[in-house]
């Protein structure tokens, strides 16, 4: 009696993994790729994204769906990002190929020794404000005095610091600094006075939400915007990291390097000659951010691409030793800062860049953007 | 006779039946507590003695209820013409299946620990301090590790998929309470039942399969419970730390983002993961139902 009970429940575990496993294994990896056409033989590579699949990284979904990486005889898989994936830990584990991160962060992982390389500056500008109700009167880091100032930490706050470090204020004593979470909630309920926001994506989100003392949508004018970018302490941002290590020893990566920034400078440049579309493919990437939310994230990323005066992708030596200087100047609240060194001269390189550049222009893609011009996007409420 | 077991019976369902209408009425209180809040709780937010402890109950912060059912029933995104239910309902079955592998492979390995800890004294002493630790190490620093180490894993040809790092973190938590519950049952035998074997001159694998095992089925079972609630918490949180795309998790942490704008949404998955975690212990639970079935209540234990 007890025998045959005792086998039961070791059959059901049994039966019950194998079922598990067969239904698990059913799905694939959601993954992009495409077949390309003339190829010999095709690369296999995969970019690391610092988050979900959302329009801050439309160019290269754009390159996939409109076969650039294909051309380039590229398989790209774009891998996305979480919570606690770090894309520049993940290129330095060797895990993935190439990998987004904001140059600050990158350099404090180079600094710990991951061998990793910015080998092209996407984004040339910042896109980080910081956001205020007009009555609160903050039009400068002068007025964060005394104030709740939002941040996110992990990295993404020292533009502020450097904010009020060049007013004169004093990050410990002088303001207080509030942790942030995801949405823009603690700045509309009043916990906080002035939130960190990307241009992109959190000030759309003020704007999806819904005054309830009008009923209707909130616009720009019941805000106040500090633009680090304007204020001169801008930070470098979305760059792509490659491996040093791969750079330096292996030719073929190199080649695939430089197909892959070209392809992927052509995904941007799509994306700016077509913001609706890139949009589309954007939504249909199955992102969960709604279709205005989308078109307005691309607009605002074309804004801190476009135009790029030396070509798109080119780390200027100018924004890349003011990064470098903030990182090393500005003191947080624990009295560190990002960087304890200035990088080495090999932390950034334009030659995979430039190689890229010359491919493009032998396709006749327009890497300057000169006569860029955004487009005007209506936020609906929810970003709907 | 017959009439003794139609009682019995009888009293059975009387007893289910009046436990799932006080799982409803539970629910009820619940909702009428929220709502009583949401009347009566400081819109912004209050203090106790300084301390900020009462939770805003403005509609942002605290959604009514029916906000937060009616939810359902309308699109996930405006424009498009799918119900936020079937997209909970999809997610939902996207973790329910990944958190049954995670469930498989951790009380496989936990009853294997145990039975190897049962079996080697050296081992218990050796392995059991490292389980204990194994636990300590939070979940949202091992997620990225597994992340990493399966993306550089190919065995010939056979590449590891991303959601296998959910599954893998799951059945990490799901291993420890079937590895320590089991070992507790298995070593639970009486002295004078082992004699028995004993005289019988039983190998160690007759006596495991005749007496061990199955005097440990009473600790087994509620530590699979354990490990089915566990596994989903598992497989939850590895979705969101690591990004994966499909389960509840993620729908979670997506939701999350836009509740400046649309508060009930989150809840809408958030209910989601509650009911992911009482289905998958629910079925463990109908497992131990259907096996004990003909086990004497007096025998347990």
């Amino acid at each position: 009696m007890r025998k045959s009970k005792s086998w039961k429940l070791a059959a059901g575990v049994a039966a019950l993994s194998l079922a598990a496993v067969a239904c698990g294994g059913s799905d694939s990896p959601s993954t992009e790729s495409s077949a390309p056409a003339a190829c010999e033989t095709t690369t296999s590579v995969k970019l690391q994204l610092q988050w979900f699949t959302q329009a801050q990284f439309a160019g290269y979904f754009a390159a996939v769906d409109q076969g650039f990486y294909a051309a380039q005889c590229l398989d790209v898989s774009i891998l996305e990002g979480g919570v606690d994936i770090v894309p520049q830990q993940q290129l330095a584990d060797g895990a993935v190929d190439f990998a987004l991160s904001w140059v600050p962060k990158a350099l404090a992982s180079r600094e710990a020794g991951a061998n990793i390389v910015d080998i092209a500056q996407i984004f040339q500008r910042s896109g980080t404000l910081q956001v205020s109700f007009k009555d609160k009167g903050i039009t400068s880091p002068a007025d964060f005095a005394g104030k709740n100032i939002g941040n996110w930490g992990y990295g993404n706050e020292f533009e502020i610091f450097a904010a009020l470090t060049k007013a004169g204020l004093d990050p410990a004593a002088d303001v207080t600094l509030v942790q942030q979470s995801f949405d823009m909630a603690a700045l509309l309920a009043g916990d906080i006075d002035a939130a960190e926001a990307m241009t992109y994506n959190e000030y759309a989100q003020v704007l999806e939400a819904i005054d309830p003392a009008t009923g209707k949508q909130y616009t720009a004018d019941d805000f106040n915007v500090v633009s680090y970018e304007d204020e001169g302490v801008g930070m470098l941002q979305d760059a792509i990291w490659a491996s040093g290590e791969r750079l330096a020893s292996d030719a073929v990566y190199k080649d695939t390097a430089t197909k892959f920034v070209a392809a992927s400078i052509q995904g941007w440049a799509f994306c700016r000659d077509d913001p609706q579309a890139c949009a589309d493919i954007v939504v249909s990437k199955g992102s969960k951010l709604g279709a205005s939310h989308q078109l307005w994230q691309i607009n605002e990323v074309n804004k801190l691409i476009w135009p790029a005066a030396g070509g798109a992708g080119m780390i200027d030596a100018d924004a890349w030793d003011r990064t470098a200087k903030l990182a090393q100047e500005t003191k947080n609240l624990e009295g560190s800062t990002v960087l304890t060194a200035a990088p080495d001269a090999e932390a950034y390189t334009n030659e995979i860049v430039t190689a890229a550049l010359a491919i493009l222009d032998g396709l006749d893609v327009d890497t300057k953007g000169s006569s860029f011009a955004p487009i005007d996007v209506t936020l609906n409420e929810g970003g709907a | 006779m017959t009439t003794v077991a139609t009682i019995k019976k009888n009293r059975e369902t009387v007893r289910r039946v009046r436990r799932a209408i006080l799982f409803v009425v539970s629910l009820l209180f619940v909702a009428v507590a929220w709502e009583l809040y949401k009347a009566v709780g400081p819109e912004a937010g209050g203090k106790i003695f300084g301390w900020k402890l009462l939770p805003r109950s403005n509609n942002n912060a605290m959604p009514h209820v029916w906000d937060m059912l009616m939810r359902y029933n309308r699109p996930e995104l405006r424009g498009s013409d799918r119900k936020i239910w079937s997209v909970v309902l999809a997610g939902a079955w996207f973790s329910f299946r990944l958190a049954l592998v995670g469930f498989a492979i951790g009380s496989t390995l936990g009853l294997g620990l145990s039975i190897l800890m049962a079996r080697f004294k050296i081992a218990e002493r050796g392995i059991l301090p490292y389980l204990v630790v194994s636990q300590t190490v939070p979940l949202i620093a091992l997620a990225p590790l597994v992340v990493s180490w399966g993306g550089k894993l190919h065995i010939a040809g056979w590449t590891w998929p991303r959601w296998m790092s959910a599954a893998v973190l799951g059945a990490f938590l799901a291993f420890f309470p079937v590895a320590v519950g089991a070992l507790k049952g298995l070593t639970s035998a009486p002295l004078a039942s082992h004699e028995l074997m004993d005289s019988y001159a039983a190998s160690w694998w007759q006596t495991l399969r005749k007496l061990r095992f199955p005097a440990a089925i009473p600790f087994i079972v509620p530590s699979l419970k354990l490990a089915a609630s566990a596994s989903v918490i598992g497989v939850v949180v590895a979705e969101i730390s690591t990004g994966l795309k499909g389960g509840i998790g993620r729908l979670i942490i997506e939701y999350a983002r836009e509740a400046t704008g649309d508060p009930a949404k989150v809840f809408t998955a958030v209910f989601g993961a509650a009911a992911l975690g009482l289905a998958m212990s629910g079925l463990v639970t109908l497992a131990d139902i259907y096996m004990m079935r003909n086990r004497p209540k007096e025998a347990s234990a």
